[in-house]
């Protein structure tokens, strides 16, 4: 890692603070970042003139190389861009699995010839990309799938079933883990791409509890895949994947240190359940409670910054992923119960008039807050990693 | 682990070393055993302060090496491992930072030289009764024409079987019952009207309540500023308590670990059980969490920053429920064996409640903390 002045990087942030104010649209301002998939699928025009002027910089994915239109930046600039993001009450539009997980791995296990074409329309925010890792009966023991790739010359032929796909129904491409020997479980699944329009690829959208349906069922029905759309090499794909779950756990572990809330459960606490005289929040058990969960949010904070400054150093810090997810995950979600606690009957809201927006914001946040303990590896499995692969328990 | 200097890792080195071949837990129970009235073994003191360790905080030009507080946390920290018991915390920190903050002249050039080279031990005597509330100051100090008399009791003063000099908070008679009464002084340890009776408590360490009948003190510096001395030096002995926390905390939990990797039940391992597992991971979490949050404060208290009081807050909180998660654990994963005192597990649980309520518990922190932030 190349160590960058601090002179350099004042100028830098002179750069990009005037850069988002002459091309972030005002109206979009302090909006909180509209990064779920039903959002990203339904952009409006402000939207879409933010996504494109940030893809053509390249700053979205801003440590990626220059040649496939990132900006090849160091990680203290793109540190420097999400501040400055941030301060501007801005987001940075450029996301989802193709920047999360599948362009970092790409990135290390793909061709040139794959390089070139899948990584630039992620850099530009053109296309989406969904992830066909979980069956019906693989889910955290993913090494036990079925969907099976025959080969058939040129091409791979796909039969099987994937499910909760999330963003299957408006993603245009998907990496998708397939069985190519029935008789090896861990050197005989393969890493394909295809484009979702295939013909034989139907994903069917499945309600969730909070009322969206961010993901499908995902059925595929002898879909014809190039053979140059394998990654990697044949019955490869599992360290392939484990890999790219790495990635989709630290992505995930750090995904509140940047995002801007949409709510503050001080302010929400002083607006619902009011102060006493001393200016406190009224209700101390619930003062406590909010504390203490904010302490804890602080903390992650200073554990994600501890992290950046020691993988700076050299340092391996990978095996902290999966304690950096649960720590997160933890968190968030007793944030998110505290806020249905201190809205009292304005937090079981689900929809209408009697509910303001940032009402049914936290309900649904508190409903989508269960899920992700389940998945990018569940908090069991996650506490399985540790326990195995940091502590050296025994099996 | 912090991304340390090529100094303060050699210091690191240097205390990992020596705790492990000097000092292994072994020593303090020896100690404790032994029947030593002060409570620490003089000779392992000495060697303490040799390698530098009592000056680490103490600016050169008072016999110190001023290395700062994230050296200080680094040895308090390898200190805590074996429950090393030192008067390095009391004295090369916490009274070191209040003459260093708050002396005059000739005050340094009396105490600090002595202090770096462990010849003095000094200690802060503040608490007053069960509760930690340092503003809450009932004992007084009247002026005279020579000085000051001080009146009144200190209770639970750390190190206060040892100490040669005393810092001493009270208050002085033309103020108000606010914190701008509150002036810090200075008493010699064998000043007549000063007696000192032993606390036996159970970490084993070296405690005293002190009774103040018409004592003669020096106040610290020029007056008028004795609460902000005292509350600035308060945080900095949180700051390196919850590194001496961190370091038990971390060392508890290994030991746990090489238990459930050595005892077998059910033709087991116990390590292999799930059960034990993730509780082993959360444990494993919490300390990671705290030692960002212990090596931030450590910073926060190195750099002055405006922030350091609600930094060392939310540090000694957090170490302290680790502690505890970690202490409770490693009997519990231990059986039997953990409950009796031929093992250590019970010496950390002791140490860990005696660190805990030391300069406010967690309960105190969290709310102090939500004070300072306005919740
Ligand atoms: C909102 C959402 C979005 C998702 N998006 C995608 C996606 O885009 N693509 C994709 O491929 N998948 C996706 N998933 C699927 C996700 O990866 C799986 O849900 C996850 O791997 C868990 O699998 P499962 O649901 O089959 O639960 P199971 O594996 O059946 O687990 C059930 C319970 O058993 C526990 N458990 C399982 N094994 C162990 C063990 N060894 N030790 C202890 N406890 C264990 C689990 O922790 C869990 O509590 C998504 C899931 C959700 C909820
Ligand atoms: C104060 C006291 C008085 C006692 N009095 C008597 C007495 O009068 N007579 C007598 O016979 N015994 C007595 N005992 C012994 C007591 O019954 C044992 O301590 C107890 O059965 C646990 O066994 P152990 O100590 O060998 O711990 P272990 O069995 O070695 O357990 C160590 C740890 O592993 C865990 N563990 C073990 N197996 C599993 C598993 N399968 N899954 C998950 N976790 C597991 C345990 O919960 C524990 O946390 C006494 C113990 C104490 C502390």
């Amino acid at each position: 890692m190349e160590h960058v002045g601090a002179a350099d990087l004042s100028d830098f942030r002179e750069e990009v603070g005037r850069w988002i104010s002459d091309n972030f649209p005002v109206s979009l301002k302090n909006m909180a970042n509209p990064m779920s998939r039903e959002a990203m699928a339904f952009p409006t025009e402000d939207q879409e003139i933010w996504r494109k002027a940030m893809g053509a910089k390249g700053w979205g994915t801003p440590t990626w190389p220059t040649a496939y239109g990132a900006a090849g930046l160091t990680r203290d600039h793109a540190r420097v861009i999400q501040q400055e993001l941030l301060r501007a009450g801005a987001y940075n539009p450029i996301g989802g699995m193709g920047v999360m997980m599948f362009g970092p791995t790409l990135l290390e296990y793909g061709t040139a010839a794959q390089k070139a074409q899948h990584l630039p329309p992620i850099v530009r925010g053109d296309f989406q990309w969904c992830q066909g890792f979980s069956e019906p009966g693989a889910g955290s023991d993913l090494v036990s799938l079925q969907t099976r790739a025959d080969d058939k010359g040129d091409h791979f032929l796909v039969n099987g079933q994937k499910t909760w796909t999330s963003g299957a129904q408006w993603a245009e491409w998907c990496f998708c883990l397939v069985r190519t020997n029935p008789h090896d479980k861990y050197n005989g699944i393969s890493l394909v791409l295809f484009p979702m329009s295939t013909p034989g690829v139907e994903a069917r959208p499945i309600k969730l509890i909070n009322g969206n349906s961010s993901f499908c069922e995902l059925f595929l029905t002898d879909v014809k895949v190039s053979k140059d759309q394998l990654v990697g090499s044949l019955n490869g794909g599992w360290a392939i994947a484990k890999r790219l779950l790495q990635h989709e756990r630290t992505a995930l572990a750090g995904s509140t240190t940047t995002a801007v809330e949409a709510y503050s459960l001080r302010e929400l606490a002083r607006k619902y359940v009011g102060t006493d005289a001393g200016g406190r929040i009224a209700n101390p058990d619930l003062r406590a409670r909010i504390v203490a969960n904010e302490m804890e949010g602080r903390i992650f904070k200073q554990t994600a910054l501890r992290a950046t400054a020691e993988a700076k150093e050299g340092g391996d810090v990978s095996a902290l992923s999966s304690m950096m997810k649960n720590a997160n995950t933890r968190q968030m979600q007793q944030r998110t119960e505290l806020a249905i606690e201190i809205l009292g009957h304005q937090g079981i809201g689900w929809e209408g008039d009697s509910f303001s927006e940032t009402e049914l914001t936290v309900v649904r946040d508190f409903l989508y807050g269960k899920a992700p303990s389940i998945y990018g590896g569940s908090q069991e499995v996650q506490y399985n990693i540790i326990s195995k692969r940091i502590l050296g328990l025994p099996s | 682990m912090a991304i340390l200097s090529e100094e303060q890792s050699m210091l690191r080195e240097a205390a990992r070393g020596w705790v492990d071949v000097r000092s292994p837990i072994t020593a303090f129970r020896k100690m404790r055993d032994s029947g030593n009235r002060l409570h620490f073994d003089t000779d392992s003191w000495k060697e303490q302060a040799a390698l530098g360790w009592a000056g680490v905080i103490i600016p050169e030009a008072y016999g110190g090496s001023d290395f700062g507080f994230l050296s200080m946390g680094l040895v308090l920290e390898e200190l805590g491992r074996t429950l090393v018991a030192s008067p390095l915390l009391a004295s090369g920190l916490v009274a070191a930072s209040a003459i260093t903050l708050g002396g005059d002249e000739a005050q340094k050039q009396e105490w600090l030289p002595a202090i770096a080279e462990g010849t003095a031990i000094a200690t802060l005597a503040f608490e007053e009764g069960a509760a930690h509330v340092p503003e809450k100051v009932a004992t007084t100090a009247s002026g005279t024409q020579v000085g000051f008399k001080i009146s009144g009791k200190k209770h639970f003063v750390v190190e206060g079987l040892a100490a040669d000099v005393f810092i001493v908070s009270a208050r002085v008679p033309d103020g108000s019952d606010t914190d701008q009464a509150i002036e810090l002084f200075l008493v010699r340890g064998d000043a007549p009207g000063l007696t000192r009776q032993e606390l036996k408590t159970m970490d084993s360490r070296g405690y005293a309540s002190l009774e103040f009948h018409d004592v003669e003190g020096q106040r610290l510096g020029s007056g008028g500023n004795g609460w902000s001395i005292l509350a600035t030096t308060l945080d900095r002995a949180r700051a390196g308590l919850a590194a001496e926390m961190l370091g038990s905390a971390t060392q508890a939990f290994y030991l746990t670990m090489d238990y459930l990797k050595t005892r077998v039940q059910f033709d087991s391992l116990i390590g292999s059980f799930q059960a034990l597992q993730h509780r082993a991971a959360r444990m494993f979490m919490e300390l990671e969490l705290a030692r960002s949050a212990v090596e931030a404060a450590l910073q926060a208290v190195e750099n002055g920053a405006s922030d350091m009081p609600e930094l060392v807050s939310l540090a000694k909180a957090k170490v302290g429920e680790t502690l505890q998660l970690v202490t409770n654990e490693m009997i519990q994963m231990h059986g039997g064996i953990g409950m009796t005192d031929e093992h250590d597990a019970g010496l950390f649980l002791k140490r860990a409640r005696v660190c805990e309520a030391m300069y406010g518990n967690q309960s105190y922190h969290r709310n102090r903390y939500a004070d300072i932030l306005g919740y």
